[in-house]
């Protein structure tokens, strides 16, 4: 029995495939020469017959992954978050989206929290770009064990799915015995003044920025929104109705992913003051994680005074 | 020659391909001059090798599309759709007036294939350079599940200047992918003039023989030698086969052979005239 809740979100990823390999024996993995990183090793080691690797070819491999899908396999395709997203787009887009072929993208090093390796490496427009492919599912997982969760969730769910996985370990938000719902937003602290919608690793900051916010009177709500695509309008329109205010925030830029697509819903349903916590129009650089997210503020404290704000707008 | 759709075996004899293949060429002509737009002219040079594939050399079954065990054709080169359509509906797949209605509004024949909504097609293409990496996602699930099926990859000859059907040529030797044949359809020509001079090709078959192909080189109009390199093909082990078919762009109309206008060009309904003639 693995614990889950203590690794990075890659490293359950890993984990959580061997297992599902058991149940389902149509699961095939490819990988393009990063299995030791994305954590499909461990699946390679126990079913090397169900394993393709596809060597430096993600063209070739999204493409072969479509193949078999339209063979009756559930592929799970992964490289790193700037490769899946950017390198073989095209593939995806015609063998995959349109065709609605039932591959599982499963990108890691998501974003910017991947440090050291520079700009070529940091994914920050995947989000953007796989959300806009018509019937994909996207998806970013805040922890280990929602990522979990996800990964069964995309296994019995047909149709293409992109999940954004991380390089390093997220701070645990889930316990064991979390179930995920696709399209669904999960409320993770009640509020009234104002609400913060987050995924991935800004989960957790969204929470440590609320219980901050509690001390100043602001009482603020805290939603996990993992799935970008299909959105859940019902817990944005809700959201702005009862707390008439919205900061939302991600590893992304800040346009194209979460902060557009929520902020769409808000404009056409329920105008209110909004913040977008990401990274605004610019490449990051080397560094290490934490130095990166606090360069381009993607932290607690940034959530902290958005909120503020938005929630002064709305007395304006 | 038997009904072709009643379910019986396509197992057409020589003369009877080349007529069935002046019939598809006739199919490609009617439906690209009523759509008023297509590509005639990779669509009639594919034409005797397709033609090969459908009436002959592969095992499928109209009545049953989705048959597990059917052998597959990935048309790569997707703006070569009319040839297809046409050989489904003579197969049986759709009804032969059907064609009339590609690339129409609400037609389930689109302008590039559609594996949603074609029966028969197996692969979404448009977009150059990705039929043969689906081909060994095919091939590669044959292999896991214990199944026979060949599949059959038809690509162009400008199409192999994409870097992916390189990606593709160096995998499928690797994988050792013996129930898989690529078709090159030589005929010369890319939408912008010659492929000698728009991006230099040659030597192909030296390319694909360093790649570790079992390389076969044919006329691609010679039905004869068609289907003997398709047959020779399909005994080769341990490695794929690539056949290199060297045609003529705009095959069987004399004024569209070896005319690169008529790539992406359909034919006025004058021209379609005298070239239903020829191909009487």
């Amino acid at each position: 029995m693995t614990i889950y809740a203590d690794l990075s979100t890659r490293e359950a990823y890993g984990k959580v495939l061997v297992e599902l390999g058991k149940e389902y024996k149509d699961i095939v993995v490819l990988d393009a020469d990063l299995s030791r990183s994305t954590m499909t090793k461990y699946f390679a080691e126990k079913f090397p017959e169900r394993f393709i690797q596809c060597g430096l070819q993600e063209q070739n491999m999204m493409s072969i992954a479509a193949g078999l899908a339209a063979s009756g396999k559930i592929p799970f395709a992964s490289t790193f978050a700037v490769f899946a997203a950017c390198r073989c787009f095209d593939q995806v887009r015609v063998c995959i989206a349109q065709p609605k072929l039932n591959v599982k993208v499963v990108a890691t090093h998501g974003g910017i929290t991947v440090g050291e390796d520079g700009a070529s490496h940091h994914a920050i427009e995947d989000l953007a770009l796989y959300c806009s492919l018509p019937g994909f599912n996207v998806v970013v997982p805040a922890d280990a064990i929602e990522t979990v969760e996800v990964v069964k969730a995309a296994v019995t769910t047909e149709g293409p799915f992109y999940i954004r996985l991380g390089r390093p370990k997220f701070p645990a938000v889930y316990k064991d015995g979390y179930r995920f719902n696709l399209g669904k937003a999960v409320t993770l602290r009640e509020g009234k003044d104002a609400t913060v919608i987050a995924c991935g690793i800004m989960v957790s900051k969204a929470l440590e920025a609320a219980n901050n916010l509690a001390s100043q009177d602001i009482d603020c709500r805290v939603l996990n929104m993992p799935t970008l695509k299909p959105l859940d309008e019902g817990a944005i329109i809700e959201a702005a109705m009862q707390t008439g205010a919205i900061v939302v925030a991600e590893e992304h830029l800040i346009h194209g992913g979460l902060g557009s697509r929520v902020a769409q819903v808000v404009a056409r349903e329920k105008p209110v003051p909004m913040s977008f916590i990401g990274i605004n129009d610019v490449y990051a650089k080397s560094g290490k994680p934490d130095e990166l997210l606090q360069r381009h503020g993607l932290t607690a404290e940034a959530i902290e005074q958005a909120a503020k704000v938005v929630v002064a707008e709305k007395t304006r | 020659m038997a009904d072709l759709r009643t379910g019986a075996k396509f197992d057409l004899s020589v003369p009877e391909l080349e007529k069935m293949a002046r019939q598809l060429r006739r199919h490609v002509i009617t439906m690209t001059a009523t759509a008023g737009s297509g590509h005639p002219g990779g669509s009639l040079s594919a034409a005797d090798i397709v033609t090969a594939l459908y009436f002959k050399v592969m095992r499928h079954d109209p009545k049953n599309p989705q048959w597990p065990d059917r052998d597959r054709f990935i048309l790569s080169k997707g703006h070569a759709a009319p040839i297809l359509y046409a050989a489904l509906a003579e197969c049986g797949y759709f009804p032969v007036e059907e064609l009339s209605t590609l690339r129409k509004l609400g037609s389930r024949l689109q302008g590039h294939t559609d594996r949603t909504l074609t029966p028969g097609v197996e692969m979404s293409a448009g977009s150059l350079g990705q039929g043969l990496s689906f081909g060994i996602g095919v091939a590669l699930a044959a292999r896991l599940d214990k199944r026979d099926y060949h599949v059959y990859v038809l690509l162009g000859d400008g199409e192999c200047e994409e870097g992916q059907i390189w990606e593709a040529a160096m995998s499928a030797p690797h994988f050792q992918m013996d129930n898989l044949t690529a078709i090159i359809d030589h005929n010369g020509l890319q939408l912008d003039g010659r492929c000698c001079d728009i991006m230099g090709l040659e030597s192909l078959a030296d390319k694909w023989r360093a790649f570790n192909w079992h390389v076969i080189e044919i006329d691609g109009h010679d039905m004869s030698q068609i289907v003997q390199a398709l047959k020779e093909a399909r005994k080769i082990k341990q490695k794929p086969t690539v056949i290199i078919a060297h045609t003529v762009k705009g095959k069987g109309v004399s004024f569209m052979e070896n005319n690169v206008d008529f790539h992406g060009k359909a034919p006025t309904p004058q021209e379609a005239e005298i070239a239903l003639k020829e191909l009487a």
